[in-house]
């Protein structure tokens, strides 16, 4: 492999942390919450995901269009019981709690599932294994293009749904100012509630992501968080563009970790990571922008 | 009106404490190595308790990472007695090797607030954990076992294990005790109770929230040094797992963030739940999950927390009381 | 006819009482200034009837209604508005999005006819909210709060930090609302303007009201040692 092939793979593999990274995002960008759950509930789309083509032997693809109302109520729901409330108290309770979540999910996955480790790469089809080869050293596949496409969009949709929609105006608002928000009738809580089941449709696009281009079982989520959140930060917190590049950047240094060897891949994430966070963060404090 | 450190209830309290501990000493002689065993582990639990509540009680620092430094204590000690160090020495390096290690960590995580530095440690604690998965020497990611405690007996070797233990947890829980007590551990507890407000009066909150952060650095790393010494066989896998984070968040959470008492009441929670719900598995994971949850959001002082403050109930004196005058009212 | 009967107010942070027992009544098209030293719990005060302070005691009654446990932005939708204390602007929203994004009612305010009450906004229509100048923000402010047709328009403060030729023309765009019939309560720590623009006043001090009146019958000094609590016995 090419250090440009790398590049190129690495960009994919981006694409897809990006998808992952963008709920997180979203959900850190209004609410100033980190979600601990949140690549347990990628994984646990990809669970449902998993059973529906297991019911009706639809494409992963088809399974996700069914999939996604139930996860979207799921969103609402955790808003509502859980991270409500911990809104209300101090900074470390959302933390907290949504790491009891995190164990919860990944156990009841574990009771339901088997530890057993699972794909939907081959009932996804052709997409999962046609590529191109576009030069000797240089092969693009179909799906790294798919994902990349679908990341892009789903930026694109989320910059414009919050730029120009009075529903992203409001979310805007109530990010910046909730005390504010409540004042001109906006209902904060109805905005929290949005954008958490917004995050939790998109981690479950992760999760699909995940189910078709590698493998997954339910003790699969801390590692999508870690990936997620290390997008985040090397994005910029509360830049939603920032979050495609970051995921990309940290696709590219993992793969390019693994031309050295292997075993290196996710460690040079890893250390990219720590590298932005003694750049960035040396020396005071940074203020946070709001997502935009 | 009178300032009192030193009430009956706390005079008593602490008086039986330290009889405790002498009357813990004695446990090797009277009882059966698996009991030992199962006690140490109770001693490991209070010890990562205390040193978990030391971080977020105190310091207002949430750790998902601490395994970091119990995995550096546990394979310290396989190195170290890997180059002949005997075991129990090397066990003591071990945990000073992991604390020093933290210090160079502080200065990095400590840059971060709140969410960035709770997953940022869980970020160091895997990357940790890859680099000693890739040494052959340290057994890779098959793991490896501390061969040289063979040289003792079984029962001597829980024995020895458990007074270390012991050793530990009392030094550990002394040293959190003077510190709560003396005048760097009063600007702590005002760090906790509003860091802003703490700053403006002129307490030095990063140094104060250094120092307990490489005190939980050595703490964890003993903490790990008699995981590896316990168990005997250590990997990667688990002795890095952020499920150490977990059973220190159910503990503290449970017993009472932020108070002296409340990480020992949840170590000895979990070790009676561990004990009794002996298959383990992913029902029990459940279970602590959803009540850490819980905890957090309905009941965030814990049990004991929330028993001192319907009471005014201190056992041990590491707050200051004001004491009212005839016909004075009482504050809290 | 009584719009707005506030009774026995209590309302606390933790500990600190801000609000103590306060009652008090704002009728129908009546304005009312709500005067008092910086801490006497005015704004409070102001926050507890708009819904964005839960009161410890007490209730708040909109137009024959109890509304002490409805949310702000449900209030905002039964016409009650505040023009919160520094403007609260959404800085990255631009002036058209800081109005749109309110809730709206029905009646004679839209984005359009508050651009003409506050010409000065036309050309800064599309700019963020973060660049406008304390002026300019305090004309949006007041048109976020009017989008919403409020019956009872809560002011808290809209002379704060403001140059007085700025604060001459907010008020005489305030005067235009006014004279329109909208019930007005508002915080003014500018004794002179608040005496003026008032038909009644009430003073506050340390949480409770110490004077009431009609501001034409209202003694000056008698205002300003109720203001001081100069009255009080030593």
């Amino acid at each position: 492999m090419t250090i440009a092939n790398a590049v190129v793979q690495g960009i994919f593999l981006g694409a897809f942390y990006a998808v992952l990274a963008c709920g997180l995002s979203i959900m850190f960008g209004v609410m100033r919450i980190i979600n601990l759950a949140h690549g347990d509930i990628a994984v646990l789309g990809a669970y449902v995901v998993f059973v529906i083509v297991q019911a009706t032997g639809m494409s992963p693809f088809v399974a996700f269009i069914v999939a996604l109302p139930v996860m979207i109520v799921l969103g609402y729901l955790l808003q509502l019981t859980i991270l409500e409330r911990s809104l209300k108290s101090g900074i470390l309770t959302p933390l907290l709690a949504t790491f009891g979540l995190s164990i919860v999910i990944q156990n009841l996955l574990l009771i339901k599932f088997s530890p057993d480790v699972r794909s939907l790469g081959g009932e996804a089809g052709a997409v999962t294994t046609s590529s191109w080869q576009v030069t000797s050293g240089l092969s693009v596949s179909a799906l790294g293009i798919v994902i990349l496409v679908v990341a892009v969009l789903v930026f694109g949709a989320l910059q414009l749904f919050l730029s120009r929609t009075r529903a992203g105006w409001m979310m805007r608002a109530t990010a910046e100012d909730a005390d504010a928000a409540e004042l001109v009738g906006i209902d904060s809580r109805g905005v929290y509630a949005r954008a958490t089941a917004l995050a939790v449709a998109i981690a479950a696009l992760g999760g699909l992501f995940l189910a078709i281009r590698s493998v997954f079982d339910p003790l699969s989520g801390p590692t999508q968080l870690i990936f997620a959140f290390e997008a985040v930060v090397i994005g910029g917190m509360g830049s939603l563009w920032g979050t495609l590049l970051g995921g990309l950047a940290l696709g590219v240094a993992q793969t390019l970790g693994a031309q050295i060897n292997p075993e290196y891949s996710a460690l040079s994430g890893h250390l990219l990571f720590l590298a932005v966070l003694v750049v960035r963060y040396g020396g005071g404090r940074v203020s946070l922008r709001t997502a935009r | 009106m009178r300032v009192q450190r030193w009430t009956r209830t706390s005079r008593v309290f602490t008086g039986a404490t330290v009889a405790i501990a002498v009357l813990l000493a004695t446990v090797p002689l009277v009882f059966e190595s698996d009991v030992v065993q199962k006690l140490t582990n109770l001693l490991i639990l209070v010890l990562l308790a205390a040193m978990w509540n030391a971080l977020a009680g105190y310091g207002g620092l949430l750790s998902v990472g601490q395994q970091a430094f119990i995995g550096i204590g546990a394979y310290g000690t396989i190195f170290f007695a890997g180059l002949g160090v005997s075991p129990y020495p090397a066990m003591v390096l071990a945990m000073l090797v992991a604390g020093v290690i933290s210090i160079p960590i502080s200065f990095l995580a400590l840059r971060l607030r709140a969410a960035q530095f709770a997953i940022g440690m869980w970020v160091i604690a895997e990357a940790i954990s890859i680099l000693v998965r890739l040494d052959q020497n340290l057994g890779a990611g098959t793991g490896i076992s501390l061969i040289q405690l063979n040289q003792y007996a079984p029962n001597f070797r829980q024995a020895y294990t458990f007074w270390l233990a012991l050793a530990f947890t009392v030094i550990f829980l002394a040293a959190l005790f003077f510190l709560l007590r003396s005048p760097l551990g009063v600007s702590l507890q005002a760090i906790r109770d509003d860091e802003d407000a703490a700053r403006s009066l002129g307490v030095r909150v990063a140094a104060r929230k250094r120092l307990l952060f490489i005190l939980a650095g050595f703490g964890c790393g003993a903490a790990g040094v008699l995981i590896g010494a316990n168990t005997l066989f250590i990997e990667p896998g688990s002795i890095f797992s952020v499920q150490w984070s977990a059973y220190m968040i159910f503990m503290v959470l449970v017993g009472g963030l932020g108070t002296f008492e409340g990480p020992i009441l949840g170590a000895i929670l979990l070790f009676w739940i561990q004990t009794t719900f002996t298959q383990g598995g992913p029902w029990y994971l459940v279970g602590l999950g959803a009540t850490a949850a819980l905890f957090a959001l309905a009941l965030p002082r814990g049990i004991w927390g929330t028993i001192e403050e319907r009471l005014g109930l201190r056992l041990l004196p590491v707050g200051y009381r004001v004491v009212a005058g005839k016909g004075e009212e009482r504050t809290a | 006819m009584t719009l707005l009967r506030v009774e026995n107010l209590d309302c606390r942070y933790g500990l600190l009482q801000a609000v103590r027992g306060v009652s008090f009544e704002v009728g129908r098209g009546e304005t009312v200034a709500l005067i008092g030293a910086n801490g006497a719990g005015k704004t409070t005060l102001l926050r507890a009837i708009v819904g964005a302070h839960k009161p410890y005691g007490g209730r708040v009654h909109f137009d024959d209604a109890d509304v002490t446990s409805t949310r702000a932005h449900s209030r905002v939708s039964l016409g009650i508005a505040l023009v919160p204390e520094g403007r609260r602007l959404f800085p990255s929203l631009t002036v058209e999005e800081n109005l749109r994004v309110a809730a709206t009612r029905q009646g004679r305010w839209n984005v359009q006819s508050v651009l003409e009450v506050f010409p000065l906004l036309q050309p800064r229509r599309h700019m963020p909210a973060a660049n406008l100048s304390g002026g300019e923000q305090q004309a949006v402010a007041i048109g976020r709060a009017l989008m919403s047709n409020p019956r009872l328009l809560l002011l808290d403060e809209v002379s704060l930090g403001l140059a007085p030729i700025v604060v001459d023309s907010v008020y005489r765009s305030l005067a235009g609302i006014i004279s329109e019939g909208t019930t007005v309560l508002l915080v003014e720590q500018d004794l002179t303007r608040a005496l003026k623009v008032a038909g009644r006043v009430i003073c506050m001090l340390e949480g409770r009201i110490v004077l009431e009146g009609e501001a034409a019958s209202l003694d000056r000094d008698r205002v300003v040692s109720a203001y001081f609590g100069l009255q009080r016995p030593a």
